[in-house]
């Protein structure tokens, strides 16, 4: 496809989830089935006045749970609709079994998490233990950095899930309030360059069955009748799971590629897709980060560099399928690593420490880890004390050891 | 009965879809108890035929008759029957 020009890309001041709301209004979407919840509730009232408004063909459904919100996807995309739902924390948390029916049953849902905290207490701000809470259901996790990205990585979304290779459902992580509810100067490509990027509306995968003689569409058709996902055994099921297992193995090449394909379309590409990275070449310290806090990091991080420290940042846009080996590549030469989670496994470390430990295991020779627990229930990750952080692992680093593996990031005494 | 030999991952259709019919699983031998119709006491409601959950009671045109092949024998027949014409009778007992 051939690049549009930054002049032919609309500009509009938008917030995070009204440029989730626009990117679906774009995507030729066949149901959204959605509850409101803070801080998420802007993209189902923006898109609900583009339904209103007879300026989308969706239909639209509003449900009176988060259950319910992806029952009626997991039903609209077994029936062949391009579907889309959002949410965020308690309301994630109660979608969590239609989660892994959705994954299984290879449904391409797309849905947009608005990073919230779990209660209790109640608190509506940025956390990411929501979404680490859906960890394990299947999907498709991607973090982004910004509003722009927001708009961006939503249309990706459909052509990653939706992918042969794939067929998937895909998160769409933006950080609440901080992103969801914060203007940004945001360039939209037109419609019509959507729809070719998509290709269109959803296109059907078939299946081989043993009672119907030819290939048939995968989806709900009472002329073809197909039992999604009904009992399965000691007999089956493993075998089951081995669909899941490799249809992952596929995710990191069709981000990749989607990443590049929107870049020669926008002109805008983020890392490589699943890894974006700044100064890790020749860093002693590499701070590890997911979401909007990556771009205070990098700030701060410049300016450790004008200072001739040699700091560098890894942002994990892609969280599931864990890039294991890309990511362990970028940091096995540094000495020490800052992971940053917002967010807590209780009773263990953050959730991408693990990963990132476990990535590195096999390697001789590398670095030490140390994990900075942040930011939780929205609390602010400053200048200030992502300074104070790269000045510790700095210390580290010269010291040649590290004394406290779980640090705990701007958290009173 | 079901099926001769276990496939294997890379043989079964996505999405977890059956790739043989319900129909092929004859689940009559779930069952613990057994409806039998006495056809003297038989008014021909068909409230058995309309409440079976597995479809197993089918008219043959004179009369009612239970598909054993599929009856998981539930009693839902037997409790709905307004005459009492069908008695769930314990599986060793009509062996």
């Amino acid at each position: 496809m051939a690049k549009v020009p930054l002049e032919k890309q609309t500009l509009l001041n938008v917030n995070g989830d009204e440029a989730v709301a626009w990117a679906v209004k774009q995507s030729l979407v066949d149901v959204v089935a959605a509850y409101p919840i803070t801080p998420q509730t802007i993209i189902v009232e923006r898109f609900s006045e583009f339904v209103a408004n007879g300026e989308v063909h969706t239909e639209f459904v509003a449900v009176e749970s988060e259950h319910s919100a992806m029952s009626a996807c997991v039903g609209a995309a077994a029936a062949g609709a391009r579907a889309f739902t959002a949410t965020a924390a308690n309301g994630l948390a109660l979608m969590w079994e239609i989660l892994y029916i959705a994954a299984s049953l290879r449904l391409p849902i797309v849905l947009a998490v608005v990073n919230r905290a779990l209660s209790a207490p109640i608190n509506i701000h940025c956390d990411h233990n929501d979404a680490y809470g859906m960890r394990d259901a299947g999907w498709i996790q991607l973090f982004v950095e910004n509003v722009q990205e927001a708009y961006d990585t939503t249309i990706q979304a459909f052509r990653i899930a939706e992918d042969e290779r794939v067929l998937l459902p895909v998160a769409v992580n933006l950080d609440g309030f901080f992103l969801s509810h914060t203007l940004e100067n945001i360039r939209i490509l037109p419609d019509e360059v959507v729809h070719e990027f998509l290709g269109g509306y959803r296109k059907i995968p078939k299946v081989k069955v043993d009672y119907l003689e030819d290939e048939v569409p995968l989806v709900l058709n009472p002329a073809r009748p197909l039992s999604f996902g009904p009992l399965d055994l000691y007999d089956y099921y493993f075998e089951h799971k081995m669909h899941q297992i490799e249809a992952m193995k596929n995710v990191p090449e069709v981000v990749r590629e989607v990443n590049q394909e929107w870049y020669e379309i926008s002109g805008r590409k983020y890392g490589d897709g699943v890894l974006e990275t700044l100064y890790v070449e020749d860093a002693d310290v590499i701070i590890t980060v997911l979401g909007s806090t990556a771009g205070t990091v990098k700030h701060v991080v410049r300016k450790f560099r004008r200072d001739g420290k040699k700091v560098g940042v890894v942002r994990i846009r892609m969280f599931r399928p864990f890039p294991h080996r890309e990511i362990a590549e970028v940091l096995k030469n540094a000495k020490v690593i800052g992971v940053m989670d917002r967010g807590i496994s209780f009773g263990s470390y953050g959730q991408s420490y693990l990963e990132i430990n476990s990535s590195l295991y096999d390697y001789k020779e590398k670095p030490m880890l140390v994990n900075y627990v942040y930011g939780l229930g929205g609390r602010d990750a400053s200048p200030e004390l992502i300074e104070k952080m790269i000045n510790e692992l700095l210390s580290d680093a010269e010291r040649g050891y590290v004394e406290n593996k779980l640090r705990f990031l701007g958290v009173r005494e | 009965m079901v099926e001769e030999r276990l496939r294997g991952w890379r043989e079964l259709p996505l999405g977890a879809v059956t790739y043989r019919l319900s129909t092929d699983y004859k689940t009559g031998d779930w069952r613990a108890l057994k409806p039998v119709v006495n056809l003297n006491k038989c008014v021909k409601c068909m409230l058995c035929w309309i409440y079976c959950p597995d479809m197993a009671v089918i008219w043959d045109g004179e009369k009612i008759v239970i598909n054993y092949d599929y009856c998981k024998g539930c009693g839902i027949c037997a409790q709905e029957c307004p005459v009492k014409a069908i008695d769930m009778v314990p599986e060793y007992e009509e062996r």
